[in-house]
């Protein structure tokens, strides 16, 4: 198992330095520079813009900014925000536990809901639930996510008024943030009501959110349930006498999950792509949002700070969805070693 | 069943709640729904409007101060100030008894005074100031408003009178001084934070005098303010102040209908009608303070003649653009400063629209078979909501003159750069918004000589026009100076380097509890005076 963890550790240390690579190539790549956007239209003199890039160390070649810049990594520096003139790392940490929180809520109620909608589609498949489940699931993948944030928004909050408009809690509710987690925090403050109100302006977004995954996570599921149930060990155990709810649940489930789990864990980087939207439309203070805002300013620590942690992430849950392959399929584990 | 009808109910409740948020909250709390986050709270470090309302426009005060809703210019922590007779040194009269701001990291121990001013100003101008670098460094205003080169001294004449020694006369001086860039910080603050190690906290928990305090600020969801019991112009009506940052405008709008929030800025011009209709909602209107135009290259034939100029710019229809682009919520315009400006001439005639009058007097000058370039703006500003659009209708009226256009379009940082060029291709749709109300601010940054290659995208250097504006710098008398921007603006409009297009005009939708919201001229949110019922 630890050589299996070693191995696995060992792509992806290389993976992480491609990742700043990339990160710090992709924003020098589009065109304008910080200095300029801040000016605007009432323009820069040349040599002030040089002043400027120069006191920014934009100036030096751009190897050289490299150098610097994965020197600093080593240093655990990601750098200051150009335009805030905060660390970056300590900006990406007062906004990700929000990201966090919508995109956990966000994937267990897509695998809740997703997972068993899979199931029932593959086991009544071609009746009408199959259909249902399925047009259903291609209607939400083929969402623009925008349309359906504001559409539900308009629909709860504005005609039925039955959740917030947006944020994440009543403004009423006032105490300094713990954990970052607002329904952990709103828990911890001891206010009444707090969690509660929390718990209300996460349910649009979650759903908003969680959409798309949902649809995938269903569709893989019943296409892997599908393959699994015309296995030969799946008639042999019907042959056997075991009820359908055994044979589903323990003999198909489980060989079914190993595609289902490769998909989750890919739905997490789709999580946080679908969060820069989400974000934007509920007001939720997440990275998404703040990572869009850095590009367009061209803040150029921030973007390239803010994407490797993000890619870090996506990549340790990408590890652990490894790891778990073989907890549910020890012939994996045991193949890989 | 039971549970759904729980869970709604609990929905139920934390809507009502919010809807009854005045009662809930100590005293009178106005939500302002905010369309962005702050840069920081120090506004002479950044130059977004957002990151102004959130810091200069509640914090902080200016030695002088742009009257509520209006561009006049008010006493506020000078009294009154005197100017030598060579125009050249500007004596203020500080106001006794101004206290700043307590908070948990700074108790003040004494008043404002002449310290404070040296300090908030010497660290924009003086390199070797222990704080110039603090935070960046960059002070974008004080540069572009030349306040580096204008000025040559700052003197401490006594503890409540500062000099302002300038290194040329500057009728706009004052109105330099009421903008953002120019309030005023403790110095007793930034030294204490200085001995502390921590210098660039007066930046990020700021420290003034003015209306409101700053209670809390959470990055990208909630600005929470409280009103200031010893403000030196008495408390703000209101108690608390919670700016609810929500960046679409729908949603915006979706909170102010729900009660979420009581003022928002920048409606979508769409929901308008709607805003109009809505019974709880008080939709506010008013000339922006800004001007879009199509700036011609004026050093490049055939558009460095005027006559040319002027025929092409009869062959625009602006009504069309404004109905189609600004949705109503624009007005045409004629001269290169807006309506709200003094110095305004509402005598100046615009170039009719007559695209057969066009044809014929290209045809007559010889400008035949004539392709150009348009640059359509990729960004969205106030004074052109939709640069493609509006270049595509420009195509099609050139077109109707025998005029080819092709539209090209950059990326803003670069379409900024590659438009100041001296030999540009094309005519560049642009625009401009006032800073500080004076009409200096348009005619000279961006139609005087000094602009050539920057700000002047039209490239135009006129000397009957420069020698007008210049001199109109050096006066005092406001009379004198209206007369010569009056003049200004008969040239500007003869010699037509820019077709002028249009005036965005801001609407402003306030919950009906709202008492006495003023749209700012300068496009900021400024609370202290409002009031809720």
């Amino acid at each position: 198992m630890f050589l299996y963890l070693f191995k696995k550790l060992a792509v992806t240390i290389p993976t992480f330095f491609g990742v700043t690579l990339v990160a710090f190539i992709f924003i020098r790549l589009l065109p304008g520079d910080p200095v300029l956007l801040m000016a605007g239209e009432r323009g820069i003199s040349d040599e002030r813009h040089a002043v400027l890039m120069a006191e920014m160390g934009f100036d030096k070649p751009i190897l050289v900014q490299y150098g610097y810049y994965l020197a600093d990594l080593a240093h655990g520096d990601f750098g200051t925000s150009i335009i805030t003139k905060r660390p970056v790392l300590e900006e990406f940490a007062t906004l990700f536990p929000a990201t966090m929180e919508l995109s956990i809520c966000a994937m267990l109620l897509a695998i809740l809901l997703g997972l068993p909608a899979g199931m029932i589609a593959a086991t009544k498949r071609g009746t009408a639930i199959d259909h249902t489940v399925m047009t259903t699931a291609l209607a939400g993948y083929s969402m623009p996510i925008f349309w359906w944030g504001l559409l539900l928004i308009i629909f709860f909050s504005g005609t039925l008024g039955w959740t917030p408009v947006s944020g994440r809690i009543s403004l009423l509710y006032y105490f300094e943030p713990v954990t970052g987690f607002m329904l952990i925090d709103s828990l911890l403050s001891g206010q009444e009501g707090a969690f509660q109100s929390a718990l209300s302006h996460l349910i649009l977004p979650t759903i908003v959110l969680a959409t798309i995954p949902l649809a995938v996570i269903a569709r893989q599921t019943r296409s892997a349930m599908l393959e699994v149930l015309s296995e030969d060990y799946v008639r042999t155990a019907r042959a056997k006498g075991l009820g359908p709810q055994r044979v589903i649940g323990l003999h198909a489930l489980r060989n079914a999950m190993i595609p289902v789990i490769t998909v989750i864990g890919l739905q997490v980087g789709v999580l946080f792509a679908g969060a820069i939207l989400t974000e934007t439309i509920f007001s939720w203070p997440g990275i998404g949002k703040w990572m869009v805002e850095s590009i367009f300013r061209r803040d150029y620590s921030a973007v390239q700070g803010g994407l490797l942690l993000i890619a870090a992430i996506v990549m340790l849950v990408n590890l652990a969805v490894d790891l778990l392959y073989g907890i549910i399929n020890p012939q994996i584990r045991h193949t890989d070693s | 069943m039971r549970k759904t009808k729980n869970l709604i109910a609990a929905f139920c409740g934390a809507t009502l709640l919010l809807a009854s948020m005045n009662a809930g909250a100590a005293g009178k709390t106005l939500v302002f729904c905010s369309e962005g986050s702050p840069e920081g709270f120090n506004p002479a470090l950044y130059t977004a409007g957002t990151t102004f309302d959130a810091s200069s426009r509640q914090v902080f005060n200016g030695l002088v101060k742009f009257e509520r809703g209006t561009t006049k210019i008010m006493p506020a922590l000078a009294e009154s100030w005197d100017l030598s007779p060579d125009g050249k040194e500007y004596t203020f009269h500080l106001r006794k008894g101004v206290k700043f701001h307590t908070t948990k990291k700074f108790t003040p121990t004494r008043d404002f005074n002449a310290d404070d001013v040296l300090f908030s100003f010497m660290r924009q101008f003086d390199p070797n100031h222990p704080f110039h670098k603090i935070s960046g460094g960059n002070y974008e205003y004080f540069n572009s408003m030349s306040m580096q080169t204008l000025i040559k001294d700052i003197v401490k004449v006594d503890d409540y009178t500062v000099k302002f020694i300038l290194n040329r006369p500057e009728a706009p001086m004052i109105a330099n001084l009421g903008m953002d860039f120019a309030v005023i910080f403790s110095a007793e603050y930034a030294d204490n934070m200085m001995k502390a190690g921590t210098p660039e906290v007066i930046d990020f928990e700021p420290v003034g005098t003015g209306p409101f305090q700053l209670v809390m600020y959470q990055k990208d969801a909630v600005i929470r303010y409280k009103a200031f019991p010893d403000y030196w112009e008495g408390k703000a009506p209101l108690d608390n102040l919670i700016f609810a940052i929500t960046p679409d405008a729908s949603v915006r709008y979706q909170k102010l209908k729900a009660g979420e929030c009581h003022v928002m800025p920048y409606p979508n011009p769409a929901d308008l009608e709607a805003m109009k209709q809505d019974p709880d909602i008080n939709l506010l209107k008013k000339e922006g303070l800004n001007v879009g135009f199509l700036a011609y290259n004026t050093r490049i034939p055939p558009f460095d003649n005027p006559k040319v100029r002027k025929a092409l710019n009869m062959a625009i229809n602006k009504e069309s653009i404004i109905k189609a682009i600004f949705q109503g919520a624009g007005t045409v315009a004629k001269n290169p400063i807006p309506p709200t400006i003094w110095s305004y001439n509402d005598a100046v005639v615009d170039d009719p629209y007559d695209p057969v009058a066009s044809k014929k007097a290209l045809e007559k000058l010889g400008v035949t078979d004539l392709e150009m370039k348009i640059w359509a703006m990729p960004v969205q500003r106030p004074y052109n909501p939709n640069a493609r659009r509006m270049a595509e209708m420009l195509q099609a009226d050139f077109a109707e003159v025998g005029v080819k256009v092709e539209i090209v379009s950059y990326e803003w940082g670069e379409y900024l750069k590659r438009s100041k060029d001296l030999n540009r291709d094309g005519a560049v749709l642009l625009g401009w918004t006032g800073d500080n109300g004076d009409p200096d601010n348009f005619l000279a940054v961006i139609l005087g000589c000094d602009g050539v290659g920057s700000a002047n995208r039209s490239q135009w250097c006129y000397q009957p026009f420069e020698d007008l504006i210049q001199k109109a710098k050096i006066v005092a008398d406001p009379a004198e100076r209206t007369k010569l921007y009056k003049e200004a603006q008969v040239i500007f409009k003869a010699q037509a380097p820019w077709a002028t297009i249009a005036h965005s005009v801001v609407y402003q939708p306030v919950r009906k509890e709202v008492i006495d919201f003023r749209i700012d001229p300068f496009g900021g949110n400024i609370f202290y005076g409002v009031d809720l019922k």
